[in-house]
Formats: C-alpha cells, sequence, structure tokens
C-alpha cells in the first residue's frame, strides 16, 4: 500500500491516470492550475496526452471531441473558466458523451477573488448550460477523495453518458492529506457500440445532438430524462453521530469537515450534534438524508448564499414531501466559515444557553 | 427507388427518415462538389475506415447524411478544438475539420488559429462563400467591402465593420502548417485545381505530416440573391480579386512524419515507484489533537517548514493535514500554513487556535498571538518586538532564528531554526529522528544542503540549550 503526502488537486490526477485517463486539456486557472502542472507532468510520463488549450471553451470542445472519438479525457478548471465551459457540457450531454470535469470553486460572481468558496453549487450541480440535462456531481472532502471521485466520476460517465463534474473548493485543492494510493486501475469501458474510432467497425456510428425533426427531439429529451432517473441509484453520503443527534449540521466538501470539529466541540459541551454529508450531489441523496434529518433540526454550513440549503429544502418538499426548516451559517467572498462561528450559530438556532 | 452502388457517399439522402436523391443543398452551391472532391480523394487514398469529418454549425452541418466514414458534430466555431482532441487521442485516424467562413474566421477564429500553430495533425477545409448561409445571408469576416448583406443592408462599410479576413495569408505568418492553398469551385479548370489541393492534404493526413489548410472558394447563389451562374460568376470576378488563388506554402516534402510514442510506465508502475514508504495513519484515541500555526513572510521557508512537520507526523502514522494561505499573498506578502496532527480523522483543517504559533515577522505576532490556547506555546523569532502582550497561561519563547541564520552564513535556513526549536523545545511530541529526516528528505533535489543543515541544527540546538532550557 503506497501513500502520498499530496495537495488534493494532485491527487485528482493520480485518480484520473488510475481510472485510464488518455487526455487532459485544460487551461490554467487559480485555485485549480496546480491540477494542470500535476497533469502536464504525469500525464506524459505514463503516454497520456497533455494539451494546454488555448481558452477554456476550446478545453471542453476538445472533452467534446476525444470522448466522441471514445477517449477518457477530463479538464479542470475554476468558476470563470467553468462559465466558458458550459456550452461544451451542452452539447456533451445533449450527444450523450462522458467526460470529467474538474471545477475548484473560488468566489465570486464575476472577477471575484482566489479564496475558497462554494457559490458555484447551481452552476454545477443544476448546469449552467442551455436544455433539459444533468450532469452527474460528486463532491469530495479530502486528498483522499478527490483522487477516489475523480476515478468514480469517470466509471458512472461512461456508465451512463454523460459528463460528470467534480466540484470542490480552494481550500480542498490546497489542502495536503496523505492520500492511499488506488489498488488498481480502473478497467477500460466499452465504448464501440458508440464512439467514432476511425476504424472500419465504428465507421457509421455518429456523434451529434441535432434532431431538426421536433418529435424526435422530444423523444431525445424523454431518453436523457429516463438515463437521469435510472442514475438515482448512485447516491451516496456520510453521517458523522446523528444516531442520538438533536442537530443535523448539513454540508458538502469541506464545509462538511468544518461540521465535522463543531460537531465535536459542541459534543463535548454537552449538545447532541450530527453531521450529514451529501457525497453525490446529483443524483442527491435525499431518502439517506431525509432519514437523518427525521424528528431533528438541521442547519446548513457552506461557503455561499445557501444555494446547497435551498436545494436540500427542494428535495425534502419534493421527495419526502415535507417542507423542513434549515438554519444556516455561511460566508461568501472567501471567507471560511470557523468552527466558533458554527458553534455560535448552532447555539443560537438551538436557543442553547 | 431503384438502387445504387456508391463508395465513400451514401446513395440515398436519409434526413427525417424521408430517403431522397436530391440533396439538402441549394441549386448552384458549392458545397456539393466540395463533398464529391473530398470523398474522391478519401476512397481514393484508401482512408475511408480512418477518416472522422467533424462536422460544423452552418449548411455543412448535415455532412454525415452525404459521407460514409466516421462523423462527429461540433459546436459552432468548436470543429478545430473537437479536430484537435480527435487527433490527440486517435493518432491513426485522418481528421477533417470542414468549416464555414463565419463558423471558422468569426467565432471559432482562435481556435483555428490555435490549432494551426500547433500544427495539429488535421485537414481543414474552408468553405469560404463570403456569406452567412444557413443563418440566412449576414455578413461574414469574408464578405466583400460594399456587400449588402442582411446585417450590412448599405453595404459593408470598413470603416465600422472592418475589412475581409484573408486566412491563408494569416496562417502563412505561422511555422507549423505544412501546406495551406486557396483554391476555388466556380468552373471546371478551378474544381480540378481544387481537388489536387484537397488531395494533397489528405496525402499529408494519410502520411502524419501535419496540418494542412485548405480555402475553397464556393458560390452561394441563395444568400447572393442570383443564379447559380451569376454566383459562380461572383466567386470569379470579385472574389478572386479581393482573395487570390494560389499555393501559399508546400511543405510536404520536409515535414516529419509522426512517430508513435515508444513504451511508456503504466501509473501504477509510475507512482509506486517511491523509494520511501510511510503507511497509513492508524487510530489512536489516546493521542490529543495537537494544531500548529506557522507564519512569516514568503520566502522565509514557512510552508515547507509546516509540511516538515506533517511529514515527520505521518512517520509516526498520525493523521495529518496541512494548509497553506494561496494566492497573490503567497509571492512577497505574508505566508502561513496550518497544520493538524491527530490520532483520528481530521475535520477542519484550518486552524483557528493554534496549541503552537510559529511567527517570523511583526505582522503576523500582532495578528495571531491573541488566538493561541491557553497552555500552548509560541516561538517567535528575536527581531519581533513583542508589542502585544500574549494572553495569559501562553508560553512564549524567543528564537534567534534569522540572526543565527546570518551569522551562520544561510539566510534562508531560518526556517531549519526554526525546526530545531520545535525539537529541543519538544512542543510537537514529534521524535527527533522523523523531524530530521523530514528536512533532510525536503532537500532530495539538493543533497549538497544535508549535510549543511546538519551543522544548522547542531548550532541552533546549541544555543537553544545555553540560552532557552537553562
Amino acid at each position: 500500500m503506497t501513500t502520498k503526502f499530496i495537495k488534493g488537486n494532485e491527487a485528482v490526477i493520480i485518480g484520473a491516470l488510475y481510472a485510464g485517463c488518455d487526455a487532459y486539456f485544460g487551461y490554467p486557472i487559480t485555485p485549480a492550475s496546480e491540477i494542470a502542472h500535476a497533469a502536464a507532468k504525469w500525464f506524459p510520463s505514463v503516454g497520456r496526452e497533455f494539451l494546454q488549450a488555448e481558452c477554456e471553451t476550446a478545453s471542453l470542445n476538445m472533452l467534446y471531441g476525444a470522448a466522441a472519438a471514445g477517449a477518457l479525457a477530463m479538464t479542470a478548471t475554476s468558476g470563470p473558466g467553468m462559465s466558458l465551459m458550459q456550452e461544451a457540457i451542452s452539447y456533451m450531454a445533449g450527444a450523450n458523451l462522458p467526460g470529467v470535469i474538474v471545477t475548484v470553486m473560488r468566489a465570486g460572481p464575476g472577477l471575484g477573488n482566489v479564496y475558497p468558496e462554494q457559490g458555484d453549487y447551481n452552476q454545477a450541480v443544476k448546469g449552467g448550460g442551455h436544455g433539459n440535462y444533468q450532469c452527474i456531481c460528486l463532491a469530495p472532502n479530502s486528498a483522499q477523495e478527490m483522487c477516489d471521485l475523480t476515478m468514480k466520476a469517470f466509471e458512472l460517465s461512461f456508465k451512463y453518458l454523460t459528463p460528470a463534474i467534480v466540484l470542490c473548493d480552494g481550500l480542498l485543492g490546497q489542502m495536503m492529506e496523505t492520500l492511499t494510493l488506488p489498488e488498481r486501475e480502473m478497467p477500460r469501458p466499452e465504448t464501440s457500440s458508440w464512439a467514432v474510432h476511425g476504424n472500419a467497425e465504428t465507421r457509421p456510428n455518429l456523434i451529434t445532438s441535432i434532431f431538426l425533426d421536433a418529435p424526435a427531439q422530444e423523444e431525445h429529451n424523454i431518453q436523457l430524462q429516463a438515463k437521469y432517473e435510472r442514475m438515482k441509484v448512485e447516491v451516496a453520503s456520510e453521517e458523522y453521530l446523528t444516531e442520538d443527534a438533536d442537530l443535523v449540521l448539513l454540508g458538502y466538501g469541506i464545509s462538511s469537515r468544518i461540521a465535522r470539529t463543531a460537531a465535536e466541540v459542541l459534543r463535548s459541551q454537552g449538545y447532541k450534534v450530527g453531521v450529514f454529508r451529501p457525497i453525490s450531489l446529483n443524483p442527491f441523496p435525499i431518502d439517506a438524508m431525509a432519514k437523518a434529518l427525521e424528528g431533528r433540526r438541521a442547519m446548513a454550513i457552506e461557503l455561499s448564499s445557501g444555494q446547497f440549503r435551498d436545494d436540500a429544502l427542494m428535495h425534502l418538499s419534493r421527495d419526502a414531501k415535507r417542507y423542513q426548516e434549515i438554519g444556516l451559517c455561511n460566508h461568501m467572498g472567501g471567507i471560511v466559515v470557523s468552527v466558533d462561528e458554527v458553534v455560535a450559530a448552532a447555539k443560537k438556532y438551538m436557543n442553547w444557553a | 427507388m431503384k438502387t445504387i452502388q456508391t463508395v465513400g457517399m451514401y446513395p440515398v439522402f436519409n434526413r427525417s427518415g424521408k430517403e431522397t436523391r436530391a440533396t439538402h443543398y441549394c441549386a448552384g452551391c458549392g458545397h456539393g462538389i466540395i463533398h464529391k472532391l473530398i470523398t474522391e480523394a478519401m476512397v481514393d487514398l484508401g482512408i475511408q475506415d480512418r477518416t472522422i469529418i467533424v462536422n460544423p454549425i452552418g449548411c455543412s452541418v448535415f455532412g454525415y447524411y452525404y459521407w460514409d466514414c466516421g462523423n462527429v458534430g461540433a459546436a459552432h466555431g468548436r470543429a478545430s478544438a473537437v479536430g484537435t482532441a480527435i487527433n490527440r487521442v486517435k493518432k491513426d485516424a485522418v481528421v477533417i475539420s470542414y468549416q464555414g467562413d463565419g463558423d471558422l474566421a468569426a467565432i471559432g477564429f482562435n481556435h483555428t488559429f490555435q490549432a494551426a500553430n500547433r500544427g495539429e495533425h488535421m485537414a481543414v477545409f474552408f468553405v469560404n462563400n463570403a456569406i452567412y448561409g444557413m443563418t440566412g445571408g449576414q455578413m461574414a469576416p469574408t464578405s466583400l467591402v460594399g456587400m449588402k448583406t442582411k446585417t450590412s443592408p448599405f453595404g459593408r462599410d470598413p470603416l465600422t465593420m472592418g475589412y475581409p479576413t484573408h486566412v491563408c495569408e494569416i496562417f502563412n505568418q505561422l511555422k507549423a502548417p505544412v501546406f495551406i492553398a486557396r483554391v476555388s469551385v466556380a468552373d471546371t479548370k478551378r474544381i480540378m485545381q481544387a481537388k489536387a489541393a484537397i488531395r494533397k492534404a489528405l496525402e499529408i493526413q494519410r502520411d502524419k505530416k501535419g496540418y494542412a489548410f485548405v480555402e475553397l472558394i464556393s458560390p452561394c447563389p441563395t444568400n447572393l440573391g442570383v443564379n447559380a451562374l451569376k454566383a459562380a460568376q461572383f466567386c470569379i470576378d470579385q472574389m478572386e480579386k479581393e482573395y487570390p488563388l494560389g499555393t501559399f506554402r508546400d511543405e510536404t516534402a520536409n515535414a516529419e512524419v509522426r512517430q508513435p510514442v515508444k513504451g511508456k510506465p503504466s501509473p501504477k508502475e509510475f507512482f509506486e515507484d517511491d523509494s520511501h514508504q510511510v503507511p497509513p495513519a492508524v487510530i489512536d484515541p489516546a493521542a490529543k489533537e495537537l494544531r500548529l500555526k506557522f507564519t512569516g513572510f514568503g520566502g522565509q521557508g514557512i510552508l515547507s517548514l509546516g509540511i516538515c512537520v506533517a511529514e515527520a507526523a505521518r512517520e509516526e502514522r498520525r493523521f495529518t493535514s496541512w494548509y497553506p494561505s494561496y494566492g497573490p499573498e503567497q509571492r512577497g506578502g505574508s505566508a502561513q500554513c496550518s497544520v493538524v496532527i491527530s490520532g483520528s480523522p481530521i475535520g477542519s483543517p484550518a486552524v483557528d487556535h493554534p496549541d503552537v504559533l510559529v511567527c517570523m515577522n511583526q505582522p503576523s505576532y500582532e495578528r495571531y498571538i491573541g488566538d493561541v490556547v491557553p497552555g500552548g506555546v509560541a516561538i517567535v523569532d528575536s527581531t519581533v518586538p513583542l508589542e502585544v502582550a500574549p494572553p495569559e497561561g501562553v508560553t512564549v519563547h524567543r528564537m534567534p532564528a534569522i540572526d543565527l541564520s546570518l551569522q551562520l552564513g544561510v539566510p534562508k535556513a531560518a526556517n531549519t531554526m526554526m525546526l530545531a526549536a520545535l525539537m529541543k523545545l519538544g512542543v510537537t511530541g514529534l521524535q527527533r529522528e522523523h523531524l530530521l529526516n523530514a528536512l533532510y528528505a525536503s532537500f532530495k533535489k539538493k543533497p549538497e544542503l544535508v549535510e549543511k543543515n546538519r551543522v544548522l541544527v547542531q548550532e541552533a540546538e546549541k544555543w537553544i540549550e545555553e540560552n532557552l532550557l537553562k
């Protein structure tokens, strides 16, 4: 078992290469650049392609091209670059193409700054491109998961033939932790039935998202929705000390780590607090969350205006057919919520002395 | 319908499930001719199975209804980016990017330009008819001066709309392209020249020699609002004045043939090839979580000092996290990092209340000393004036890290002095051997520094023994 002390951003590339990623196309942007740096070193070292694209629009259209040819390809970026990628994400979803996009959130909107935020939740989870499409979205919270969930993103993306997004933030990307290397490389997915490889077998295959005939376009959309329905079995989540909790802190990514420490501090002061953490944001682990919140109060910890909290509320009201108040302890602008702030907000929310 | 045999092209046009032999192109349009020339070359050269054509947005969006080869549809303007990726992952494929003037020279110009500059292995066929076709007759980058279109109803005025774009001439400034030519399909003589150019571009792909760019002047009677003959005449009389035909470059004879990449290790072989293996952390409920903060100026080695401590903790099978400040401030301004060492999985990697604070400059001392927990320790460089009193119960050690390193002639090693202080004062609970190993391992690329630092550590420890531990 080999371990490395490594930045989350670098762990992404190890995961990608163990997944069998053939090509990396990317454009530098803080705080995601270490992913490109690691890719530039390691992809050629194992005989894979690395290309610095002219812009993020190009990066993602390159992902489209590589996927069309049946290759495993990836890119990584941060908010402003992710905005430019929305066009091709929609085209990939429309053409049933797989690929992995890692987005390391920074503060926005606009230029913002390069410090950690989670304000791109809706962009990643709900999608910023045009049309009735969805992407798979996974949210790691450690260097280990930056690696493991990048691998998982490739697996799911090729299973469902839709783009997969790994949603993380600047803090996770920059921090170093111990990574245990994956035990084995992922088997190569079969792509000859749909991809265009440039050989006789795949010559009849066609990659496109155009259906000029309206009923055909509707049928295509119906098929896409059916696929998203099938994807729901892939939900993943994690709980910490929720069994006897009065208050459950909700958070994904780095916020779930802060919530964990806050729960420990509150427990040491005699308050029963637990943590529920979605690992997959799309599909959203609504059943597990509804069960974890049953008869308990909830408060979301996040580095955004409450985008994740609002989505959790939407899922609760739609799937569990109930409304539950969810408190919010947040920061925006690149300020990380501190454990002290979570502890204070939890006490105020619960009317604990 | 009688079955006819075709090679390289489908016998019937099959859009919307209605089979027809009529194409979707207008009478007198140049696309059909260009499609046929590409098909003939593809079949003659025996590359039909290897060929992948990137279909653009525009009238030729339905190219895949005609070409019997691999087909990929691209977003508007992005065909050269899509083609780039295909040739990168399928090195034996023959990649063709087929693009119109709006697609290639307006929205997608940069992608096309960059792909040409990188010398991507693909043939780009640029259909220039001086107008937007499918969108319905708007001004193109290649529309002529004075030309009336839907978006230049009073004629193209170069003062506000710029001049016609000469793509071949621009690309001819680049080093990488192997072949650049402008041809026309306006009459039979010209079609024969176009045929030769298209064939050449595909031969270059077959032989893996690099980037080929062929601009094709092509009539669009519908959007020019004239009949087929007049549209062809417009190409010859007016477009050729602006866009002279000819071969701009042919480096085929000198172009290098792309060779396959030689054997490389697998990711598993590559990443597991580490001489020093550290086992994963183990849960130890008895171990108290230790939270450290390292602060100072960028360039003082603050971040690497934190990594040394973290690596030593890993050696002792502790859960360990290291979190730096980053962004503009890492270059020249203040630098700081948080290290958490624990016997169980770590929650927040950010340290708000350190047990141990290392301070190498005044602003950091003033900013963070108040955060140290009671019973905690601060190790502060002697150059920092203690104008702010530490909180009660916090022990402050003064360490002349900067001065000592200057005296010893290694001004960059103040962080090594601080590491010696952490060791000698025993505040991390980590073994001296592990901290030293981590320090020496950090000089893996500069082994000459290991011996130097060994001496520095000895000197620093001597100073600490004589001054701090008496």
